[in-house]
């Protein structure tokens, strides 16, 4: 079978903007300190900020998908007044320079904060400085992503399925959690993954909110940030290093996890 | 009909091509003509200046100043941090002034050849401690910052500002466990400013720009962390008398006033 | 009627189109509900599953009465005893046959080994015991329609619905299909509704036909009276016949544009005179001889149908007239050619309106 070469016009745009994409990571590469690559690479504090970042990133998605679907779902399925208004205030997060935002979080869960002020006189927790404050502000940030992913997915998912389930017996909430969900796995899979991305590389508001702390909030692109200070090259390895790690774990969702059947 | 999509795109490319080919000759029009004159009074065109974030109110007075001086001038300023203008200048970006926080980052651009003759100290910066308006935790030494239950926002080891505070504690012989540890000393005072800290160390000029929300502390061990701010003309840059105008400018007494009157003190 | 186990008024109004039929079904009895596009019948189906809101009426299901908007009485539909097969089956795709057919008693608090012992019988019933780890999309069309079968009946549910079940199906598999569901349709001892607008699975496989229109029910009966005195265009059209309504007096019934024709059946009155097309002969030259019937006509068309051309005659009446190849090619038949029509009084089925 003679498979359809793809037309030159819609190959030469992709092949641009493929190269745009890549172009700087070259230029990452080609900078590297390939020499002194192996010692950097054990510096103290390198490893914690990995692993910190890789940590609440993955919280932060957590929490995401946790408060996120619901949401999602609510846009999707439920008419009510102001819907419209409801969607583009979910944007808002995308909008905010992500300094901005972190201010914004300060300016509610800080010390004297509108939620804060009571969290910390009536269970002594803070958050800004700490570790939960990072998933915070990450959070923040990349819940939009994941909404409008499954809200795109739930959109498409055929409503006729949940009749049949209703008509065999499940209620709402039975039919929502064995057949819609199974139905828009494979989106909420993608929003999920572009969240996580999205968590991984926040600065912005993390450094706003959280702060910087080596081990309790400094994250990867907080110590990318710090390094270029003074050295550019430690700056590049650091950046390498979430590069690639990002990617390999990115690289090993399988396809079909991530794609409609 | 594709013949009439071709026209308004080609309409569209001439277009753009124009006024970009417009703006160009703008560009060389006005800095053409630098080439004899060498004095303040002759200075003309536009001048870039790359200047510490810690110069922002006082580089913007003085600008506007050196302006009214010299009538067919405009100074454009990018403010940030130190370390991140002399990477952009070693990259080739187009400034005709660089203002350093830190001898450090000068060392850089020197360094990479990027400096026309030696770099001036211009002014100095002292640490002092910024607490909210009122001192409500009663801090009055650096020895106060290490009392449990007060939250210290530092600069960052890597930045001029949180050198000179590190420098500052092992003259005083403090440790100080700091909440957080700000990329610039604007960050670490906001910190202060949004009361999510209970101290910091900034510059003298920092604090005194934000009295209305901090009372700044002075201390004595801030006399073994000066900070010098060195000044040079960038050695590329696309207007280098104009350049040179603005760094005597700041060297004279006008200028000197506006940046004592910050907070700095001068050499 | 107190022997039936299904009683509904169904009046749903949307504005523009109103929907008023009474269905009564007994147990173990089949009903078709039969009509054109847009009747209605999906609609009716759909109010008894409570999948759509009744404007008034009711739907009482033995001594359960699960849908009075009068009193504001609602079911939601999984707290209906019923079971439906949809036109496209909707399978699950995520679930296996087997899980598909085992997610009803799942939902009914029957533990999963069970459940899947329930369901692994009714596939087996169906005739699919081998299928049961397939995915819907890796099933043909036939053992699909089998899989929403099965998934529908394992709850032994009181009332089953079904929305087209064959219509999905190549003609073939419509074949053997029809007749295994015809099989399992008997066995089932509730109340069954057959939405369809095939005529043949209406003969095959209802008891009784309720044929609907513009959201009413126009005729209803067994399959013989429906078919043998349709009272519409549609179900004429349906059975293949061609109707007329007219009124009787004499031996004749006043038809058309001033035809009358003579019928062999006692009527008076208004009245319905029905006959098929393979009744009709058609003539160059005016006939002689035994037919009573005989009309003037035009060539308005002629269409194929099976081995014979059926040719669509306008004149005092439009009637439809199966000729054979060979004599249409004798007759040269051409459209706009005046023809003769003759029908036999002995080939008319005449009954009152």
């Amino acid at each position: 079978m003679r498979s359809r070469q793809a037309p030159l016009a819609l190959l030469l745009p992709a092949l641009l903007g493929l190269l745009f994409l890549v172009l700087p990571l070259v230029g990452l590469l080609y900078r590297a300190p390939w020499t002194t690559l192996p010692e950097r690479l054990t510096e103290p504090g390198i490893l914690n900020a990995l692993r910190l970042s890789l940590l609440t990133a993955t919280l932060a998605t957590a929490g995401c998908l946790v408060l996120g679907v619901p949401l999602a779902w609510l846009l999707a399925r439920v008419t009510f007044p102001g819907r419209r208004v409801v969607r583009a205030l979910v944007t808002v997060p995308l909008v905010l320079p992500p300094v901005v935002g972190g201010v914004a979080l300060l300016l509610v869960f800080g010390r004297r904060g509108l939620i804060g002020e009571w969290l910390d006189s009536a269970f002594g927790i803070t958050l800004p400085f700490t570790t939960a404050g990072v998933v915070l502000a990450e959070a923040f940030v990349a819940m939009p992503f994941l909404i409008i992913s499954v809200e795109g997915a739930l959109r498409g998912a055929d409503a006729r399925y949940e009749e049949a389930a209703a008509t065999l017996g499940a209620g709402r909430w039975t039919t929502f959690t064995r057949v819609t969900l199974p139905l828009v796995a494979p989106g909420v899979a993608a929003g999920a993954v572009l969240c996580w991305a999205r968590a991984l590389g926040e600065f912005g508001a993390t450094i706003t909110f959280a702060g910087n702390f080596p081990g309790r909030t400094q994250t990867m692109p907080l110590a990318v940030y710090l390094a270029l200070e003074t050295d550019l090259e430690a700056a590049i390895v650091l950046s390498l290093l979430l590069l690639f790690v990002s990617v390999v774990v990115l690289a090993s969702l399988r396809d079909k996890w991530i794609s409609s059947p | 009909m594709r013949a009439r999509w071709i026209s308004v795109v080609l309409a569209a490319v001439t277009a753009v091509a124009l006024t970009a080919c417009g703006s160009d000759a703008a560009d060389t029009a006005t800095t053409a003509p630098t080439g004899g004159s060498s004095s303040a009074a002759g200075a003309s065109g536009e001048i870039t200046v790359f200047a510490a974030a810690s110069l922002t109110g006082t580089f913007t007075q003085i600008g506007k100043d050196f302006e009214a001086a010299n009538p067919g001038t405009t100074v454009t300023f990018s403010f940030a941090g130190s370390s991140a203008l002399a990477t952009q200048i070693n990259q080739g970006a187009p400034a005709d002034v660089f203002a350093s926080a830190a001898p450090a980052n000068m060392k850089t651009v020197t360094d990479a050849g990027n400096a026309d003759g030696t770099p001036t100290v211009f002014v100095k910066n002292q640490l002092v401690i910024a607490v909210p308006k009122g001192n409500p935790k009663n801090i009055s030494t650096l020895a106060g910052l290490a009392q449990p239950g007060v939250k210290v926002a530092l600069c960052a080891p890597q930045v001029p500002c949180g050198a000179a505070a590190q420098k500052a504690l092992q003259a005083a012989n403090v440790t100080v466990t700091p909440v957080t540890q700000e990329q610039d000393v604007k960050a670490a005072l906001s910190k202060v400013t949004l009361g999510e800290v209970d101290a910091a160390l900034v510059y003298r000029t920092d604090a005194k720009a934000a009295a209305s929300d901090v009372d700044g502390i002075e201390f004595p061990e801030s006399s073994s962390a000066i900070n010098e701010y060195p000044i040079v003309v960038v050695k590329n840059g696309p207007n280098k008398a104009g350049g040179q105008a603005f760094v005597n400018y700041v060297m004279s007494e006008p200028a000197r006033k506006v940046l004592t009157d910050a907070g700095f003190q001068t050499p | 009627m107190s022997g039936d186990l299904l009683d509904a008024r169904l009046v749903v109004d949307r504005g523009t189109f109103r929907l008023d039929v009474h269905l009564r079904i007994a147990a173990g009895e089949v009903l078709a509900l039969l009509g054109p596009n847009g009747a209605g019948k999906t609609t009716a189906l759909r109010a008894l599953a409570g999948l759509e809101p009744l404007t008034d009426g009711h739907v009482t299901l033995g001594e359960r009465e699960l849908d009075r908007p009068g009193r504001r009485v609602w079911t939601p539909p999984e707290r209906r005893p019923i079971g439906v097969v949809f036109q496209d089956y909707l399978l699950f795709p995520h679930l296996s046959a087997l899980d598909n057919v085992a997610f009803g008693p799942r939902r009914h608090g029957v533990d999963k080994r069970n459940a899947r012992a329930q369901a692994a019988e009714w596939l087996t019933r169906v005739g699919l015991a081998d299928l049961g780890k397939r995915k819907p999309r890796q099933l043909s069309g036939g053992q699909a329609q089998r899989v929403a079968l099965a998934r529908a009946l394992v709850n032994h549910p009181e009332l089953l619905l079904l929305d087209e079940p064959l219509a999905a199906l190549d003609a073939r598999t419509r074949l053997d299909t029809r007749v295994e569901l015809q099989r399992h349709l008997a066995e089932h001892p509730g109340a069954t509704l057959l939405v369809t607008h095939d005529p043949l699975d209406a003969l095959v496989l209802a008891d009784r036909l309720v044929v609907i229109e513009h959201g009413a029910v126009v005729q209803e009966g067994d399959a013989a009276a429906v078919t043998a005195r349709p009272r519409t265009d549609y179900v004429a059209r349906l059975v293949g016949l061609n109707l007329y309504r007219g009124h009787a007096s004499g031996d004749g019934v006043r038809v058309g544009d001033g035809l009358t024709l003579v019928v062999t059946d006692r009527v008076a009155g208004d009245a319905f005179v029905a006959f098929r097309p393979s009744a009709v002969a058609v003539h160059n030259q005016r006939p002689e001889g035994s037919p009573r019937n005989v009309w003037a006509a035009t060539v308005g068309g002629i269409q194929s149908h099976g081995d014979n051309l059926r040719v669509l005659l306008n004149g005092p009446i439009e009637a439809a007239a199966d000729v054979t190849p060979a004599a249409a090619a004798e007759l040269g038949l051409v459209p706009g050619q005046q023809v003769w029509a003759s029908l036999k009084a002995a080939e008319t089925h005449a009954y009152p309106a």
